[in-house]
């Protein structure tokens, strides 16, 4: 697992039924191309995350194919629609195999 | 060359990945767009953003960059919207473009210039 991944997520406590939130959404990685080359002059390889989920109460919001030209600490914001309450959950996938996860609740107000 | 595949003169590297991405298809224009800095200062972290009305996926593709894809969007059931923003990295000046592949089967296209004063693939 790479180290000191930390995913932040932010989404409205509160919305009413059918509403359309804003979803954004960090996670602290280093984004390793492979292109640089480390001070030995070797090339460093490729270690990214490859590709990021979001899906309330089980039904997908959106599916991102990362490559190695997405900045490091991938941020993305994207909308959703919230049709009662229930959970966000949010999936990164890494190169190495690790998945991280992060959930949030969303009320209807 | 008997054992390379056929490819058509001068076709690019972002070219090829976006016909990857259409399977061939030519993109027309619609209400697809794309937003980014003119200038980006330090193409380590160029933020971008697109909004594609009536698309059940984008695709980025950097034209300049050593590999250039950036990243494709799948939209799901819940999205309230086809709009999504990132930031990316830029090696250098250079078109970013979104491909936008629509409900019908077609696929939309659109780009952004970006001029970039410090590049973010360096080492």
């Amino acid at each position: 697992m790479a180290k000191g991944v930390k995913p932040r997520v932010k989404v409205p406590k509160t919305a009413a039924a059918g509403d359309t939130v804003t979803v954004k959404t960090l996670i602290s990685h280093k984004m390793e191309s492979g292109q640089r080359h480390g001070d030995d002059g070797a090339l460093i390889p490729r270690s990214i995350i490859n590709r990021f989920t979001a899906d309330f109460n089980g039904q997908n919001i959106i599916d991102v194919a990362l490559e190695t030209s997405i900045s490091t600490n991938p941020y993305f914001e994207f909308e959703a629609v919230v049709p009662e309450a229930g959970e966000f959950q949010f999936t990164w996938y890494d190169d190495d195999g690790s998945v991280y996860e992060a959930k949030k609740k969303i009320a209807i107000a | 060359f008997a054992g390379l595949p056929a490819v058509p003169a001068f076709a690019s590297l972002a070219e090829d990945a976006i016909s990857e991405f259409t399977g061939g298809t030519a993109p027309g224009a619609g209400d697809l767009s794309i937003s980014a800095p003119e200038i980006a200062e330090n193409g380590n972290s160029v933020p971008i953003e697109f909004d594609a009305p009536g698309a059940v996926a984008v695709a980025i593709f950097a034209d300049g960059n050593p590999t250039p894809k950036v990243g494709a969007f799948t939209f799901g059931p819940l999205s309230g919207s086809r709009f999504a923003s990132t930031r990316i990295r830029l090696a250098t000046t250079q078109n970013v473009i979104a491909i936008a592949q629509m409900e019908d089967g077609s696929f939309q296209r659109a780009e952004a210039n970006v001029k970039v004063t410090i590049g973010g693939c360096g080492g």
